[in-house]
């Protein structure tokens, strides 16, 4: 399996990755799918493989990166590590910052080690299960994730499902690619071509981002001193081995979903946890049992998330649309062909997600503290730096400038939606799989002579429809057992 | 606590078309009122080339799920009213004015001159008056991401008065 990583040249992108991923996850505001998003044109330099490396050491190391600004000042670096913040912080304040942020990176690492493990047994399965799939499966698997991301992801479902529809109307704008007719191009010439993905992404987390640290500028952050990350005692392991093991179950699991990958499923890691602790009363003072449960929970969605994006390309979070976008502008289409063509290439995949791992142990271990001083850095001084880099990023991948000012555009748009309570996530994944639904759905009334009732005789496509009726249903009984 | 009650009673005593509920609902069904007549200005495929749907059915559908979806957030929001958000300070306009800055610029002088531009404009107004970093912000760091991008990506920038000078 990691065969393919022995090459100095892809030590260093991992290396580079993993490094560019911890201070991507250490800023607040930042993190792996703004940061990949970011990198995205470089990777043009690149071979395939090395660029893929990039992407996912990137999304490993960034999604534990986060937990050190959650343990040190209570805001988390990425929204995945905000359960962290509930006891990180706490412990940090009772003079065991060193304890906590040591369990925060053997859990993480535990938790990512997992889902790789998962990624290497799974993804084949999925991929060969997908041989059986045709256009109306495919529709139907779709669907099921847009419903999925609805009703697990933060906040309200219905707010999920229209940021998931605009998502998929962004992706409708230029030429219909069945018939070439221009849709909402209002004779604009550059948008026959359609929207990018990167200036959507780069624009809803990176610009939106910018605005909402101009209206944060009187926010003072408290940082925790921290003299050295320390190993978990064997005391800390007797107690938390089994909430580590089940978190990186639970994380993997939900990371498979197509939903907000690591947030969601550290949430879900943490409240098991205290269901399943002797001591729930500690949660929320200091737990390093809650640490563990979240830590290892949201760096297991990591594995998870690239099983659909890998077998199915069907992104599982936010950072696998961004790495799914990375594979197909590389030219490598995702797939089960892919796993059949070129195993070589998946392996490479897999190896570097298992070292990136153990890397950012051994990073987060030995440099926590010189991490955690980049959070001094300024907003005034690093925002402005972030936008010159986003502007270029954005220009460069197609050269224009139309590129740049859409980016604006959606910043302010996701400015807008977040503080109005719209996750922009669902707008990133409804993009992305706005084409295979299109495309998907109107192949199938092809082959069905435009009878809608001939998806129910397909057994597979109509267990995704049942799946999302009950993903649809799942919120609503949520909230009457919240009631009761 | 008190502020929220607060904020919840002053909420209650808007008219309802003050209220974020109403006007973020109203723009997004207005938009896609606006967007869903466009649809019907799409061209229309001959039934004889016509496969499966016309290509403005789908993103009509996508409209009317949106604008029946608003519809449902708007009357659930009547019995649970969003939470209000803090107003909004001075320097995010300024930083929301400086992107308007920025797109002029770009448009009508040079594209790193617009960067420059917004940089010093974004770090000062955020409080920064030290010129060591104001100039690092909007001329150093600038012309660092510039030879990058050139000399790295190869990437050619579009025409301007300061971006000319390099390559002419």
């Amino acid at each position: 399996m990691l065969t393919p990583l022995f090459s100095s040249k892809l030590m260093i992108v991992l290396l580079f990755g993993t490094l560019f991923g911890l201070i991507l996850g250490v800023l607040p505001g930042l993190g792996p799918t703004t940061g990949g998003a970011l990198i995205l044109p470089f990777t043009m330099t690149l071979d395939p493989l090395s660029a893929i490396v990039l992407l996912t050491s990137i999304y490993c190391a960034g999604t534990y990166g986060g937990a050190i600004t959650a343990v040190l000042i209570n805001t988390p670096g990425t929204p995945a590590a905000a359960a962290t913040c509930l006891d990180g912080y706490p412990l940090a304040q009772k003079g065991e910052a060193g304890r906590a942020l040591g369990m925060a990176t053997v859990s993480s690492t535990v938790g990512g080690i997992f889902s790789v493990i998962i990624l290497v047994f799974f993804a084949p399965l999925l991929a060969k299960l997908a041989y059986e799939f045709g256009q109306p499966e495919y529709f139907a698997l779709a669907i099921f994730g847009l419903t999925m991301l609805s009703s697990i992801g933060e906040g309200s479902p219905i707010k999920n499902l229209i940021a998931g529809a605009f998502g998929i109307l962004i992706s409708t704008i230029g030429k219909d690619f069945m018939t070439s007719i221009d849709r909402f191009t209002y004779g604009i010439n550059e948008l026959s071509v359609g929207i990018g993905f990167i200036p959507v992404v780069v624009g809803l987390f990176a610009i939106s981002e910018m605005l909402t640290q101009s209206t944060l500028l009187d926010q003072v952050f408290k940082r925790v001193a921290l003299k050295a990350v320390k190993l978990p005692t064997k005391d800390d392991y007797k107690k938390t081995w089994k909430t580590i093991l089940r978190s990186s179950g639970i994380g993997s699991f939900i990371g498979v979903l197509p939903a907000e990958g690591g947030t969601v499923a550290s949430l879900i890691g943490y409240s098991e946890a205290k269901r399943f602790s002797k001591n729930p009363e500690e949660f929320g003072k200091g737990s390093i049992e809650g640490i563990a449960g979240a830590e290892a929970a949201n760096n297991a969605a990591t594995g998870g998330a690239m099983v659909p994006t890998l077998a199915l390309g069907i992104p599982g979070s936010a950072t696998t649309a961004v790495i799914l976008t990375g594979l197909i502008i590389h030219g490598v289409r995702p797939g089960p062909d892919l796993f059949r063509e070129q195993p070589d290439f998946l392996y490479g995949i897999f190896g570097a997600m298992l070292i990136a791992n153990v890397l950012f142990f051994i990073f987060g271990f030995f440099g926590a503290k010189i991490f955690a001083r980049i959070t001094l850095v300024p907003n005034k001084i690093l925002w402005p730096m972030i936008f010159a880099v986003s502007v270029c990023g954005t220009y460069s991948l197609s050269q224009s400038i139309i590129d740049v000012w859409i980016m604006l555009f959606f910043g302010v748009l996701g400015f807008f939606m977040r503080r109005f309570g719209f996750s922009v996530v669902p707008v990133i994944i409804g993009l992305i799989l706005g084409e295979l639904v299109e495309g998907t759905l109107r192949q199938s009334l092809v082959i069905f002579d435009g009878n809608w009732l001939m998806f129910l005789t397909r057994p597979i496509a109509l267990t995704f429809f049942i799946l999302s009726l009950i993903a649809l249903a799942f919120p609503l009984l949520r909230s009457k057992k919240q009631k009761k | 606590m008190n502020n929220v009650r607060k904020q919840k009673r002053a909420n209650k005593s808007l008219p309802f078309f003050f209220k974020d509920e109403f006007k973020v609902s109203f723009i997004i069904v207005f938009i896609s009122i606006i967007l869903l007549i466009s649809t019907f200005s799409f061209d229309i495929v001959p039934p004889i080339l016509n496969r499966g749907i016309q290509p403005a059915t789908f993103p009509k559908a996508l409209l009317i799920l949106i604008i029946s979806l608003t519809l449902i957030i708007y009357y659930l929001s009547i019995k649970n009213p969003w939470k209000i958000g803090k107003k909004l300070p001075k320097t995010f306009f300024l930083t929301l004015l400086s992107f308007l800055i920025f797109v002029i610029i770009s448009k009508t002088l040079d594209f790193f001159l617009a960067i420059s531009v917004l940089s010093i404009f974004v770090s000062y107004n955020w409080g920064e008056r030290r010129i060591f970093y104001l100039l690092l912000v909007s001329i150093i760091f600038p012309i660092l991401v510039f030879i990058f991008f050139e000399t790295i990506l190869g990437l050619r920038f579009p025409p301007g008065i300061i971006t000319n000078l390099y390559y002419y």
